[in-house]
């Protein structure tokens, strides 16, 4: 089923054409990896779907995205109110000057929740599914600065989980840990996806073979191909992917 | 001679000159804060604190009145720069590149280097003058512009410095910018704009030329805002240009307790931030 | 501490397809021998249509573990599994495909009178079932030690085969009548000891997944 449908979607800085004509399908509940060499459109791309380009003057757009049928760029749709359905996680873990608690429960208080109880439950559930809470349930209290680059990254992965979206974002979420922080987050991807649907930039060809069940190959901001990823890894349809995945490219 | 020689003279050479710079700086504070010490130790007494000063020529007496209009002042000045130096700053932070923007911080930056003394008179002109009474009110004005562009840069300057991720990350969880900017922007550059704020106040706590045409002074206790109001600089300006031996000696206590209210002030900043940025670190 | 990967769900569901297709081969191999022994035509043509699923399981097999490869990028002991899976198949394949072979022999056989017992000939047939079963055990359990008693048993086949072969080609002296059954009887000494050979290399695998060494073409107990 499809979750994310996109149609001939183009993006601009200013004046500067940075996609061409995305069109893709992101099914539910399944890990789609977009590659592609530094400066391809696949952040750009991420970031449209949560509308966080809408913060950048200038910027402007063309064609669809749609989330359960619903256009993202649609009238009807509030961008606050969407970003708490399509949860980002960013490449520079990001934790909030304040304590794990608070971090984790940021999302639930600006949506209005205050019920002590309540908030507890939900911090306990999402920095578990983060596969965080054994290691932190001690010192709730304590500064998200005191954790390690790869525990203050799954604290944002729980911060995001916490306000229960449906789909999650990642701009290489694991680029700036080393080798055991980022099996751990590839581990935590692959336990997520049965509740969430997730898209992840990554600019670690095996980590997108890794985690992902489709990857999409972009270049210069067009989308060069877009298949099951074993498909893309294994045989590709595309010189210009093959030529990338073998690391030909250049 | 080998390079490596003359790189190792020339770096000592440098070495050298930078210590002696330091030490040039560092004499004449010193030496400042040595007499001071010296001299106001020795006058500083309970009295001092507690009572009022006497008639010219009585012995004894103390400062007060103007110790609690000094920390009347500095509040006013206080509740006046403040909230509008710190909304003026995240105005600034939030839309750096505005026109309204620019024209604010040039202003800032101009307000900055204008002679306290002319900040004095402009307070003069806009407060005294039309009630035709020097007033604490005017006083605290006064300083409160001087205190208004630092605070205004402070809080513009350390906001910026909060990294782009922090507003990101927040915007992602569904926050508007405005929740944004006072939920996680503004906390995260707190202990840095408080610091900047004591600061401020530091500096203007030792002003004098200003409260000159403003607050004036005052031989009696006085806590009504619209009233001159006594103040340690003004009283210490006074005293030291009396030809009176006792009033010399007050008025170096005196200086001695503004010195002293500048370090306990810069000291309080240093503890709250420490207090404050507890979140901030591991 | 070692975390769990999902990968090593991977390589225990790949592991557990070569299992099954290894118990579908032992069944071949000891249905052969019995219409072999019992002159069971039945029997052997159900082995040779049974071989396509195994040759099936290859397949899947295969893909499986290309995929992992393409995936995964395994390191270390997990590069070893995969190159081991992919040594190991094919020769579990062929050695179904000899189970395959023998019943076609048997087949062939069936339709002439019955021939002299060769009694070194059913015993060549167990223990070259045994070897099979036994270097799959040695895999299953990561048993190098099994391993190299499985490889230096491939002797013992390799003596009882010539002992077959001699007593068939006296036979064929006696009569020219015995050449045919006899040569098909050599041949199914033959496949058999094939077979035996096959689980050689699975056991010379089984010692370099667990211990690094590849000791192939190497005399059997060198360091």
């Amino acid at each position: 089923m499809t979750k994310i449908h996109v149609r001939d979607f183009d993006f601009f800085y200013g004046a500067s054409k940075v996609l061409h004509g995305i069109s893709m399908d992101m099914p539910d509940k399944q890990v789609t990896a977009l590659i592609g060499p530094s400066g391809c459109g696949k952040s750009t791309f991420l970031r449209s779907i949560n509308r966080m380009n809408d913060i950048i003057p200038d910027a402007r757009h063309d064609g669809l995205i749609e989330i359960d049928g619903k256009n993202v760029y649609g009238g009807g749709t509030d961008a606050v109110e969407l970003r708490r359905r399509v949860g980002m996680v960013f490449q520079k873990s990001n934790p909030f000057p304040k304590s794990i608690f608070d971090n984790v429960a940021y999302g639930l208080k600006i949506g209005g929740m205050r019920n002590r109880r309540q908030l507890n439950e939900i911090v306990e559930k999402s920095l578990t599914r983060a596969a965080l809470w054994d290691e932190v349930k001690d010192r709730l209290q304590t500064s998200a600065f005191a954790l390690s680059g790869g525990q203050q990254q799954r604290l944002c992965i729980a911060r995001a989980l916490a306000v229960d979206p449906e789909i999650l974002l990642m701009d290489e979420p694991a680029s700036a840990l080393d080798p055991i922080a980022t099996a751990k987050i590839e581990e935590l991807i692959y336990e997520l996806k049965d509740n969430f649907t997730i898209v992840i930039v990554t600019h670690n060809m095996q980590q997108a073979a890794r985690v992902s069940d489709r990857t999409a190959f972009f270049m210069l901001g067009k989308l060069v191909e877009y298949s099951e990823t074993k498909t893309i890894f294994m045989n590709p349809k595309q010189k210009m992917t093959e030529d990338y995945v073998t690391g030909r490219f250049g | 001679m080998s390079v490596m020689v003359r790189r190792r003279i020339v770096s000592r050479i440098a070495e050298t000159l930078c210590a002696g710079a330091v030490l040039l700086a560092l004499v004449p504070l010193a030496l400042i804060l040595f007499y001071v010490l010296r001299q106001g130790i020795g006058a500083l007494n309970i009295a001092f604190f507690t009572e009022m000063p006497k008639p010219v020529g009585e012995p004894g007496g103390g400062m007060a009145n103007a110790i609690v209009g000094t920390l009347i002042l500095i509040g006013i000045a206080a509740l006046f720069a403040v909230p509008i130096g710190c909304v003026c700053g995240i105005h600034l932070a939030e839309y750096p590149d505005t026109k309204f923007s620019s024209v604010v911080r040039f202003a800032a930056d101009v307000m900055n280097g204008v002679p306290s003394i002319v900040v004095g008179i402009f307070a003069y002109g806009i407060v005294v003058l039309p009630v035709k009474r020097f007033s604490a009110i005017a006083g605290g004005i006064a300083l409160g512009l001087l205190m208004l562009p630092i605070v205004v840069r402070t809080t513009e300057e350390l906001l910026r410095l909060v990294p782009a991720g922090l507003r990101e990350g927040a915007l992602a969880l569904g926050a508007t910018r405005g929740r944004a900017v006072f939920t996680v922007i503004v906390p995260a550059a707190l202990p840095g704009i408080l610091t900047g704020i004591l600061v401020a106040i530091a500096r203007v706590a030792g002003e004098t030329a200003p409260l000159l045409f403003t607050s004036f002074n005052n031989r009696f206790w006085s806590t009504n805002l619209g009233q001159p109001i006594a103040s340690l600089t003004v009283q210490v300006f006074s005293y030291a240009i009396s030809p009176y031996e006792d009033w010399h000696r007050q008025a170096w206590a005196g200086a001695f307790l503004l010195v002293a209210i500048i370090l306990t002030l810069s000291i309080l900043a240093r503890l709250s931030v420490r207090g404050l940025e507890k979140m901030n670190r591991p | 501490m070692t975390m769990h990967r999902h990968f090593d769900d991977d390589i225990e569901a790949i592991k557990d397809m070569l299992l099954r297709m290894g118990a579908l081969i032992e069944d071949a191999i000891s249905q052969s021998i019995r219409a072999l022994l019992d002159r069971d035509t039945k029997m052997a043509e159900e082995v040779i249509a049974r071989d396509d699923e195994i040759d099936q399981m290859e397949l899947a097999i295969d893909k499986r573990t290309i995929e992992l490869i393409a995936k995964m990028q395994p390191a270390a002991s997990d590069l070893r599994f995969v190159a081991t899976i992919m040594k190991i198949t094919p020769e579990l394949e062929r050695i179904a495909d000899l189970a395959q072979d023998v019943c076609e022999r048997v087949i062939e056989l069936n339709r002439e009178p019955q021939f002299k017992p060769v009694t070194q000939l059913p015993q060549l047939a167990e223990n070259a079932q045994k070897m099979v079963r036994e270097a799959l055990d040695a895999f299953v359990r990561g048993d190098a030690m099994l391993a190299r008693q499985v490889i230096r048993h491939d002797d013992v086949v390799d003596q009882l085969t010539e002992d077959s072969f001699r007593a068939l080609l006296t036979y064929m002296m006696e009569n020219p009548r015995n050449i045919s059954p006899a040569i098909r009887l050599t041949f199914i000494g033959k496949y058999f000891e094939r077979m035996a050979d096959n689980a050689t290399n699975i056991c010379e695998m089984v010692v370099y997944l667990v211990e690094g060494k590849m000791i192939k073409h190497t005399a059997p107990d060198s360091p």
